[in-house]
């Protein structure tokens, strides 16, 4: 706690030194974030990249803490207080933030067209007619492996189902590393990256979505149980004990080397390159059969949008223009590696595991989680409940037809999708 | 009735007291603090169980909300989940931490013990730590992988009967209510402890002259006399289990796994009121859940006080 007080006061020091110098100027934008991790990228890297390019334009970085942000966010945008540049949260947050007048559409910004219509799907109404935010960054699901590990194991890299398992089984049977890092004991991990993780590829990522939200598809369809009968195979090679592995557990076994693969998130790369003492590789969900279509979880975390009620909005609108273009993604991605810019221009990384993760880009199909958009509004919470299930599937508590079951037994108690 | 007139003339004129402004005075500040602080919430926790969101206003709902409780099937399962281990937890407690409040306490208070103040502090010091601090050391202890349980029983050759308690839907309940256990049994200790030491000399003396000692006299003489200590004990340890939210969330996070195995009351009002990730709070069935876990300590807590502690036999030395 008083280091994050210790922080606040530096930080609002810094920005009430920057507030009072910047007031010289023509306009002064400010961008309200919960990102402060992100203070000095944005100070250093991206702001005098865009103040060059726009003279007359001041742009002030203003972050909350981030267990804050909402709830300060709401306050100053009741009391008219906020900034002209607001940093939104993916899904059900920003809509409410839109429903309620303080954000505006963003249909004919410029630049607009440089996002598919998966990175807009965060921060765009149900019906699709109107994008409120540009869209920032994602994060990447995948595995991490050692590479050293799988060099001298004589493993090349998995790319179908069953080479997975193949290799798996090889870790397993000669026995010096971990098979795969992963625990239970969190719930969250066995769902986010094991469930969300290789479960696009069975149920083929945006279509299977947009069928679910439809009421097309159910949670006991093949596809959507499929990934759980993988996911319930995963339990013979995890560590001794998984069910009380904590997420840390995992991530510090596999970066001390004692285990071979990890079930990943882009953002862990970070992290990771500082810690893990081997070279490291990193594969996309294998699919079923190969030559299949592959599919990843490319999800959505951050945006920016435009409060109407800021003071200027054209100059509000210029800097949106400049968060997306391709040179704010290069900026972006390559300060934060993990965290990958939406935009359709691929961005070429330095750091070469980033530069893994965005490369599946091109030959794979993206989605975002499945249970974040519109079916997670009620009560069971799906994703709290997609949290246990996979647990219970992995933990051998639920066989995977029981957890279909009991997920869309909960979907269909509030969820009455469009006709 | 005709007799009533008299009497009071009887007394003669009466006596005008001046009004005792100060006890008003006095109670003033500490009734008002309570009141803002204590009673208003709960009235207002009360009030706004009747109530539930209804196209976007507060309406009076009247009971609907615990209609929707006891009769949704979704919200009936959690919460009877919830309770049933909330009672188990309770159970445990009763089971384990009290009598060996007991135990501990009745081994203190012999006079041949040496060290007795050095375990006194010892097994109270747990009582002082934060549940954050309790619930990390007791997660790395039993952690399959960097814990010091399995390296321990593995040097004595008992490896096999390791298992990762605290992931298994079984035996995670129990690891969790034994920590608490762990962590509060000094309470019941010191309560009993103090008990034991008010007993009179006279009384034991007494007794050792009818040839009761040892473990007789503890109980015959010393185990009916700490009784109301112990009955005190029992309902603190209701209320405080009932209440109990913070271990749980520590150890276990908000979903209290695996597979809602160790979901409590407290827990599941925390996910409803406050949500949690995806899901957003729902402050009136979070308020409804608040307003039975205060009825059914309201039913324990008189349960003890009209029907226990009234029949319970008090000595006076």
């Amino acid at each position: 706690m008083t280091r994050t007080a210790i922080k606040g006061l530096l930080l609002a020091t810094s920005i009430l030194g920057t507030a009072g110098f910047a007031q010289a100027a023509d306009v002064t934008l400010t961008v309200e974030s919960w990102r402060n991790d992100d203070l000095a990228i944005w100070q250093e890297k991206i702001i005098p990249a865009f103040e060059a390019k726009n003279p007359g334009i001041k742009v002030v970085f203003a972050p909350t803490a981030p267990t804050e942000y909402n709830a300060a966010l709401n306050a100053k945008l009741d009391a008219g207080s906020a900034g002209d540049l607001i940093t939104c949260r993916p899904f059900d947050a920003s809509l409410e933030l839109f429903k309620k007048g303080h954000l505006a559409s963003l249909n004919d910004l410029p630049g607009m067209e440089n996002f598919s219509p998966v990175a807009k799907s965060a921060w765009t109404t149900d019906d699709g007619a109107t994008t409120f935010c540009v869209p920032m960054a994602s994060v990447i699901h995948g595995f991490i492996y050692n590479k050293d590990a799988f060099d001298t194991l004589g493993i090349s890299v998995p790319t179908t189902e069953a080479e997975f398992f193949a290799a798996l089984d090889k870790i397993k049977a000669e026995g010096s590393y971990i098979p795969m890092a992963m625990g239970t004991k969190d719930l969250w991990e066995a769902a986010t990256m094991g469930y969300q993780n290789i479960g696009p590829t069975y149920w083929k990522g945006e279509e299977g979505r947009a069928a679910l939200i439809k009421g097309e598809q159910k949670l006991t369809d093949d596809a959507w149980v499929e990934p759980y009968r993988v996911l319930a195979k995963w339990k013979d090679y995890l560590g001794d004990g998984f069910e009380a592995q904590t997420y840390p557990d995992s991530q510090n076994l596999f970066t001390l080397g004692r285990a071979a693969i990890y079930p990943a998130g882009s953002w862990e790369i970070g992290l990771f390159n500082t810690q893990a003492q081997f070279k490291m590789g990193a594969f996309p969900p294998p699919v079923k059969n190969a030559g299949d279509t592959c599919y990843i979880s490319d999800h959505n975390d951050i945006g920016v949008g435009l409060n109407p009620k800021g003071a200027n909005p054209e100059a509000a609108k210029k800097f949106l223009s400049f968060v997306s273009s391709p040179e704010f993604a290069d900026i972006y991605a390559n300060s934060l590696p993990g965290f990958f810019s939406l935009n359709s221009t691929a961005v070429k990384m330095a750091d070469p595991l980033a530069q893994e993760f965005v490369s599946w880009r091109e030959k794979c199909k993206p989605t975002i989680r499945s249970t974040y958009q519109i079916l997670s509004r009620g009560t069971p919470n799906l994703e709290n409940e997609t949290w246990t299930e996979s647990a219970n599937v992995i933990n051998g508590t639920d066989t995977p037809e029981v957890a279909g079951e009991k997920l869309q037994k909960g979907l269909d108690s509030w969820y009455k999708p469009a006709k | 009735m005709s007799n009533t007139p008299s009497t009071h003339d009887a007394t003669g004129p009466v006596i005008k007291r001046p009004t005792r402004w100060h006890i008003v005075v006095f109670l003033l500040p500490a009734f008002i603090v309570y009141s803002a602080v204590m009673i208003l919430p709960l009235v207002e926790t009360l009030r706004l169980s009747l109530f539930n969101t209804v196209d976007g206003q507060s309406t009076f709902v009247g009971l609907g909300n615990f209609k929707v409780l006891f009769g949704d099937e979704r919200w009936a399962h959690d919460f009877w989940n919830a309770l049933k281990n909330n009672f188990i937890f309770f159970v445990i407690h009763m089971l384990v931490q009290n009598p060996m409040g007991v135990a501990l306490a009745a081994m203190l208070s012999l006079p041949k013990l040496r060290f007795a103040s050095f375990y006194r502090t010892a097994i109270f010091l747990p009582t002082l730590l934060s549940f954050v601090i309790v619930g990390f050391i007791w997660k790395l202890i039993l952690s399959p992988i960097w814990g010091v349980s399995p390296f321990l029983l593995d040097v004595v050759g008992l490896k096999s009967l390791f298992s990762p308690w605290l992931g298994k839907p079984g035996s995670a309940l129990i690891a969790v209510s034994l920590i608490s256990v762990w962590q509060y049994v000094g309470i019941p200790m010191m309560l009993i402890y103090a008990a034991l030491l008010n007993i009179p000399e006279e009384v034991i003396e007494a007794a050792e002259c009818d040839g009761v000692t040892g473990w007789s006299q503890f109980w015959k003489i010393k185990l009916p006399l700490i009784l109301p200590a112990i009955g005190i004990i029992s309902i603190l340890t209701f209320v405080g289990n009932f209440n109990a939210f913070d271990l749980i969330y520590t150890v276990q996070g908000a979903l209290a796994g695996p597979d809602g195995s160790t979901d409590i009351l407290g827990t599941l009002l925390y996910r409803t009121f406050f949500g949690f990730q995806l899901q957003l709070g729902d402050r009136s069935m979070g308020a409804t859940i608040a307003t039975v876990m205060f009825l059914i300590i309201l039913a324990g807590v008189s349960l003890y006080l009209f029907v226990i502690q009234r029949r319970m036999r008090r000595y006076q030395f």
